[in-house]
């Protein structure tokens, strides 16, 4: 069985939807998004809080209620067929996937361009090497805000939560309105890598203390969590000897970073950048092997599902253009390098054509900076962009567009960085 | 009311499993008795997953003679049962000029004990087998029959096709007591009531002297000693090695090694950490880097990057420092299997047809007709061609839905390890029956399905669900209300 589709979508979340509506309004006749959970919307369901949408929908919603307007926008539209419950084993690179349901068997689908929007995952006890016995209740905090959230249970009455990025400190509350007592909230690196609001209205509104420059060097307990010894780090995030101290618990979460999942990429063999372990793209979201395209968090990890939103939209588009034949005429690639006080900056490079095209770069800064700073892009010595910033956070992603018009006259590489000082 | 049998095997890890299996095949009742909620649960399923050639132990200990003859049923047995196990080979390596003259004892001692094939080779051949080893690596002992193993799935294979021969395993089961009368074995008592029984089978690891203590034997001891591992996920594969490298021995171990697994892993360790606690398998910031650097001196290059996680084991190491098998001198019917350290392992199936044989003439039993020689398929769906894994989803739709991402593990397959023979009663005994939960995200993903689908099959309710120990309880029941 092969089916012919304009655009395939792996990954039914936000960055899936959103590609899908996308593609749609961009002229793509049969798209079809495969979602392996039991409904499409992505880790958004169990984000029961709410902060989502106010750049992309312009109004407050929750995170299923942000992922039910994604949701509604396609679910009647004629040309988008989704397939929950659906798990994608192999994309190749003649765009062909394969995929495997209970009701269907193995699929072998044919897509003319697909999209990538498969997201992320957590990192783990085991990648940041946590000392101590292995027993229950360690859990990444997105694990136990499904089971929270959506499954209807707690991981535990007494928690210290290692890491203060945002789902840390989502759970941070979350658990405090369930009943629990959370201990503290322990961070390694001298800054939080959560949103600000995040520090304000999930720590120090419920007084949950937050140790910055602290990690876990040990956890304790035979089959349950009885404790973990915590200690301060130096500035190599190295423990310091001596100043190591007891936290009684039952239940440790882990909320230490998200890595975007690209095994499906590695497969087809799509380049993968070192800092942002996601694909490499151009300004359409199109990765290394053209036809296929990459957006949201598999790309690399936003901050914001808004920001996903855009993103896949910009994917979903071109995607939808180069199914219908509309992708090619471009001559010049440029990269797009970072320079001072920028850790990565997406897309890494643009492929050009003679016509003007809209260009939105994401970025994240190396550390947190305050005051009069500008971020500028400059190419072939010139500057072509610049805007003021008065903050910038690695854990806040700065997003910018060039105006097309500079764009169509680019000829050598960029270079993004943030300038303290006018 | 008391149970009865003939056997009662004490410990379900490597060595008891394999005894249950081997006693199994004659007419007598076995029952095996397990302290944990599932087999392997203690030495079985935290160390060096290695079948060894049997160079290591002196010529004439039972260690050498067990070793040689463990590896070479495990050759046998691996079709029979379906067992995990690559015959890889093995490297010990010599960086020093007196390393060298270690690998020369050591060959003419593995001669001396039976082992074929042993050959030195130069550091450069070793290299073009082997690209990521250290230059610094002079020559090293060539063992072509030692292999890489999944030493729980071989503990549960024992324990699978021991049950298809009729055994019985009772697991969250431990060892009170045991009733000795007039110097014989009379009954085992347990948190489950009491067995009568005119043999038993100390398999207890390391808790081995503690049982025979019970049976007033007291003429050993076990010292715990722990090995620290650190797991590398399959990429770094390419990075480190395909098969078995240690280095020259020093006199208490075979040294910190670099050695890939059956499921395409790397893993470097163990240490050798003496401690008083018989289940302290806490890791720490020393031993973790006391393994890297010793791993460095072969593989100078570690991707650290792509660790996934840590453990430690126990070994039990007796003060005879052989192993101990065979009858109590003390109390009739009590069959030691004790001090099982390094190559225990290895050495399980001799070990289990040794006392089998003896137990089985003390008791008069003859073998049984019908033997089941293998275990129930066990279908592994990533595994399977196109056309066979659509059949299978055809069969049954639960194939069809993927709950592990990362090894790609359907439900069909957890629920199949879950009602197949001593089947899985924990998440990570799922996950060491399918490998769900031991990729990348380790578990974060499909823990919170595989907990799920516990509860439904075991028909117990979600707070009841365990990670691995007796009282290892994931989740609990909402409290209701916010903190006041």
């Amino acid at each position: 069985m092969s089916d012919m589709y304009d655009v395939i979508i792996v990954g039914g979340g936000p960055a899936g939807l959103s590609a899908a509506l996308s593609a749609q309004q961009n002229g793509a006749k049969k798209i079809l998004v495969l979602e392996r959970d039991r409904e499409a919307g992505g880790i958004l369901q169990q984000c029961v809080h709410n902060g989502f949408g106010l750049h992309h929908f312009k109004e407050e919603l929750t995170g299923p209620g942000y992922a039910q307007r994604c949701y509604d926008l396609v679910k009647d539209l004629p040309e988008v067929e989704i397939l929950v419950d659906t798990m994608v084993l192999e994309v190749r690179k003649d765009k062909t996937v394969r995929a495997i349901n209970p009701t269907r068997g193995v699929m072998e689908l044919k897509g003319k361009s697909i999209v990538l929007t498969m997201g992320c995952r957590e990192r783990t006890r085991g990648a940041i090497r946590i000392p101590g016995t292995r027993p229950a209740g360690v859990y990444t905090a997105g694990a136990a805000q499904r089971m929270v959230n959506m499954e209807g249970y707690i991981p535990g009455k007494k928690v210290v939560i290692l890491g203060s990025g945002d789902i840390g400190l989502i759970m941070a509350r979350r658990m405090s309105l369930e009943g629990c007592k959370v201990q503290a909230v322990l961070e390694i690196c001298p800054f939080s890598n959560g949103l600000t609001r995040n520090i304000v209205q999930c720590l120090n509104d419920y007084d949950i203390p937050l140790h910055l420059s602290h990690t876990i060097v040990a956890i304790h307990g035979k089959d349950r969590v009885t404790g973990v010894t915590v200690a301060k780090v130096d500035d190599k995030m190295r423990p310091i000897a001596g100043t190591e101290f007891e936290i009684d618990c039952d239940t440790v979460l882990l909320s230490v970073g998200l890595i975007p999942e690209n095994e499906l990429s590695r497969g087809l063999g799509l380049a993968i950048h070192p800092l942002t372990s996601g694909p490499i793209v151009d300004q359409r979201r199109e990765t290394s092997e053209l036809g296929i395209f990459a957006a949201g968090n598999v790309v690399h990890v936003h901050d914001l599902v808004d920001f996903v939103s855009d993103e896949a939209e910009i994917a979903g588009k071109f995607a939808a253009k180069a199914a219908l034949g509309e992708g090619g005429g471009r001559k010049r690639d440029l990269a797009v390098s970072t320079g001072a006080n920028v850790r990565t900056c997406v897309p890494q490079h643009l492929r050009l054509g003679d016509d003007a095209e809209k260009v939105r770069l994401f970025m994240r800064v190396t550390q947190p900076m305050r005051g009069k700073l500008k971020l500028k892009v400059t190419s072939g010595g010139e500057e072509v962009f610049a805007k003021p910033l008065m903050i910038a956070k690695p854990s806040e992603m700065i997003a910018v567009d060039l105006p097309e018009a500079k764009i169509a006259a680019l000829s050598s590489e960029l270079t993004v960085s943030l300038e303290e000082g006018n | 009311m008391e149970r009865e049998a003939d056997v009662v095997v004490i410990g379900g890890g490597i060595v008891g499993t394999a005894t249950l299996a081997a006693l199994a095949r004659y007419d007598l009742k076995c029952v095996l008795v397990e302290k944990e909620p599932d087999v392997a649960a203690g030495t079985t399923k935290a160390n060096s997953a290695i079948l060894h050639a049997g160079f290591d132990a002196p010529t004439g200990s039972m260690k050498a003679r067990m070793n040689v003859e463990g590896n070479r049923l495990y050759h046998e047995l691996r079709d029979e049962l379906d067992l995990d196990i690559e015959w890889t080979g093995s490297f010990v390596c010599a960086t020093t000029e007196e390393e060298e003259a270690q690998l020369q004892e050591l060959k003419k001692r593995g001669e001396a004990n039976g082992v074929s094939g042993l050959e030195i080779w130069s550091g450069d051949k070793v290299r073009e087998k082997e690209p990521n080893l250290s230059t610094a690596i002079r020559s090293a002992l060539w063992a072509p029959t030692a292999g890489l193993c999944w030493p729980f799935g071989l503990a549960a294979a024992f324990a699978e096709n021991a049950m298809e021969n009729g055994a019985e395993i009772m697991r969250d089961c431990e060892v009170t007591d045991i009733r000795v009368e007039d110097g014989k074995i009379a009954a085992v008592e347990t948190t489950e009531g009491a067995i009568r029984a005119r043999f038993v089978v100390n398999a207890a690891g390391v808790f081995a002297d503690k049982v025979a203590a019970m049976a007033g034997d007291k003429s050993f001891s076990i010292r715990p000693r722990k090995g620290e591992y650190v797991l590398f996920d399959k990429t770094a594969q390419e990075k480190m090695v395909k098969g078995i490298v240690f280095p020259a021995p020093t006199k208490t171990s075979k040294g910190i090694l670099v050695c890939a697994t059956t499921h395409g892993n790397v893993f470097v360790g163990p240490n050798a950490q003496e401690q008083e606690s018989r289940d302290d398998t806490a890791v720490t910031t020393a031993g973790m880097d006391e393994i890297i650097a010793g791993a460095k001196k072969l593989v100078p290059e570690l991707p650290m990057g792509a660790a996934i996680t840590q453990f430690a084991g126990i070994r039990a190491v007796s003060d005879t420092n052989d192993f101990i098998i065979g009858e109590s001198k003390t109390a009739k019917g009590l069959y030691h299997a004790a001090g099982i350290q390094s190559p225990g392992l290895t050495s399980a199936p001799a070990i289990a047809r040794l006392l089998s044989e003896e137990i089985a003439k003390a008791a008069g039993a003859q073998a049984k007709k019908n033997v089941v020689k293998e275990r129930p398929a066990q279908p592994v769906f990533r595994e399977l061609s196109a056309e066979e894994q659509a059949a299978l989803i055809k069969k049954d739709a639960r194939y069809g839905r993927v709950i592990c991402r990362c090894e790609t593990i359907t439900e069909g397959e957890i629920v199949d390890a879950i009602r197949r023979p001593c089947g899985a009663r924990t998440v990570d005994g799922v996950k060491r029956r399918t490998r769900a939960g031991m990729g990348r995200c380790q578990g974060g993903f499909c823990g919170p399905r595989v907990i799920e689908i516990l509860s439904r099959e075991l028909s117990i309710p979600v707070p009841k669900v365990r990670k691995d120990g007796k009282d290892s309880y994931m989740y609990e029941e909402k409290l209701g209300g916010a903190r006041k």
